[in-house]
């Protein structure tokens, strides 16, 4: 009986699961067409939204709280950027310099980082990046410093579809990867190590308990995510042709946690709406507005926490027990 | 031949204050026993020196007579000692079935794989569903843990601990919490443990203690004030002033 209800909750989730998959890659798709003036902004988008992924593998499900993820997205764009500067224009090639870049500089400051907790974590998390930017704005002769990484020509994907001027290329390079990177993590989380994180994050003493070695456990999903920004990273530079100290940024790593808390911790989908939200809100209230449209955000993350704690992907479920509530 | 836990001249110290003084204690297979004394006689703090959450300023562990007292806590469950916590430490936003599947996992050296279902292995699902019976979990198998209530999820935490096949159960007030009306819930799961598996209990619920346990040992101050079997322990004078007192035969 109670396997039955198992198997039939596990398929219902599955199904939703599968369903909103579905949904997201048509409207992926759907988007290319509706707005073909605004492909680079969509691109920045879908960039974006694999950043927050690997920042709610972090945070949503291990817990790490982490106010310097830009580290890892910077140190993937830059790396990326060199790599095609210097030594190959291949995309691919340069994705994946990118992500083993952004997992090296992950695995190295978590050896640090996963020792701390609360607000030692945050304050050197953000000590992290704040060292990576000032690094390479020293360097400028070889990162070009506050001016940028220029001088980045990428060469066709897959040696046939060049990066064009509208963006079209880019758009589906950036949707293609967002969606490989989107399936992969679902792989991870669903898995004995994704369970495993989940567990630290609910209780690290009871994991130590059962024989988990928190530490390494906790460095190696930062690696991981650690490689998954910078693949973000990476998109970033090889569609805008530019690096700049930006990539490293503390308002960078602000926005994505907040991108995160809007569409909700834990469930990869939030990353997405949050995402879409925050930057489109962004993005029209900046052009209406662009001296206040911060408050706009603000408030938009204040009903959000205070309404639906959960993030946006908790509005149905609150939504259900209140009409619940009310018949 | 097994030869289970060997404690030799344990000691504790917090800079000045000695919480561990000169502790030799052994568990043999099949052993179940108390570890009694009133609050604040160091029972706890000799479970964590035990499994690894504390570091003895001096003193051997022995596990089958390989040394222990060096590993840490992670490594130590691996050596097949377990400890269920006073306070029960749960996956509370996890099911039942989570909770167990952790540890299992764990134990199986399958919770670092990145690929396949956490929930796709039968072997696992069945080694749960085992655990989920002995407990009488199993209507409650996906009801999340929070939504528990306490006494079950004492049963949880002893599920998931045993989840571990340890050789050594370290019980810490398994009855703390519990409603005196539910307690034999408690008291019937210990009776239902392997019987080849060695168990300490520390407990100050003496009913439990007296029904469970073969051998209770006596901590005051740290120190081991007494041994014996519980028809030993209840006729002594000094244990019935220092401790027992009005508690036993309550």
């Amino acid at each position: 009986m109670t396997k039955s209800i198992s198997t039939s909750r596990v398929g219902n989730n599955a199904a939703m699961g599968l369903a909103l998959d579905v949904l997201l890659i048509s409207a992926g798709i759907a988007a290319y067409f509706l707005f073909p003036d605004n492909l680079g902004f969509l691109t920045r988008v879908l960039i974006m939204i694999i950043m927050v992924l690997s920042l709610d593998l972090v945070l949503g499900y291990a817990g790490i709280a982490t106010l310097g993820h830009a580290a890892l997205f910077g140190t993937g764009a830059y790396a990326a950027g060199l790599f095609a500067v210097y030594i190959s224009g291949d995309p691919l090639l340069g994705l994946g310099v990118g992500a083993a870049a952004g997992g090296v500089i992950a695995f190295f400051s978590g050896l640090i980082l996963m020792r701390a907790h609360g607000l030692t974590l945050l304050m050197l998390s953000i000590a992290v990046a704040q060292v990576l930017q000032e690094i390479v704005n020293k360097e400028r002769p070889v990162t070009g410093g506050s001016d940028g990484l220029q001088g980045i020509d990428m060469d066709p994907v897959l040696g046939i579809f060049a990066f064009d001027f509208f963006g079209r290329t880019g758009y589906w390079y950036a949707l293609i990867v967002l969606f490989v990177v989107f399936f992969f993590l679902k792989i991870v989380v669903a898995s004995p190590f994704g369970l495993a994180a989940r567990g630290i994050q609910e209780s690290a003493p009871r994991m130590r308990a059962i024989g988990t070695p928190v530490y390494w456990r906790l460095v190696g999903i930062y690696t991981l995510a650690g490689a998954v920004a910078g693949i973000a990273g990476a998109l970033s530079a090889q569609v805008t042709e530019l690096v700049s100290l930006d990539a490293l940024g503390f308002t960078l790593s602000a926005e994505a946690l907040i991108m995160l808390i809007l569409g909700g911790l834990g469930r990869l989908y939030g990353a997405f709406f949050g995402t879409i939200i925050f930057m489109t809100v962004h993005h029209t209230a900046a052009s209406i507005d662009p001296f206040n449209w911060l408050f706009v955000i603000g408030a938009l993350v204040l009903l959000v926490v205070y309404f639906v704690p959960e993030g946006l992907l908790g509005l149905p479920e609150k939504l259900r027990k209140h009409l619940r509530w009310g018949g | 031949m097994s030869v289970g836990l060997e404690v030799e001249n344990l000691n504790m110290n917090f800079g000045g204050i000695v919480v561990a003084r000169d502790i030799n204690f052994d568990l043999r297979p099949g052993d179940r026993k108390a570890l009694i004394g009133p609050n604040g006689a160091g029972k706890t703090t000799f479970a964590n020196l035990l499994t690894g959450i504390l570091t003895p300023s001096s003193g051997t562990i022995r596990l089958d007579g390989q040394d222990i007292g060096h590993l840490k806590e992670s490594r130590r469950v691996k050596a097949g000692v377990a400890k269920t916590f006073q306070i029960t430490t749960l996956f509370k936003r996890m099911s039942v079935r989570e909770n167990i599947r952790l540890p299992v996992l764990e134990r199986r050296g399958e919770s670092r794989n990145w690929f396949g279902r956490a929930d796709a292995n039968a072997e696992v699902e069945d080694e749960i569903d085992t655990l989920l019976t002995q407990f009488n979990l199993q209507p409650s198998a996906e009801v999340q843990v929070q939504d528990l209530a306490y006494g079950q999820q004492r049963l949880v935490e002893m599920a998931l601990t045993l989840a571990l096949k340890p050789r050594i159960l370290i019980l810490d007030e398994p009855s703390a919490g519990v409603p005196s009306s539910d307690s034999h819930v408690v008291t019937e799961a210990i009776e239902r443990l392997p019987e080849d598996l060695s168990v300490l209990i520390i407990e100050h619920d003496m009913k439990l203690v007296f029904k469970v346990a073969n051998t209770i040992v006596v901590l005051v101050d740290g120190a081991i004030l007494t041994e014996g079997t519980p028809a030993e322990i209840s006729k002594d004078q000094q244990v019935r002033d220092l401790y027992l007192g009005a508690r036993h035969g309550r």
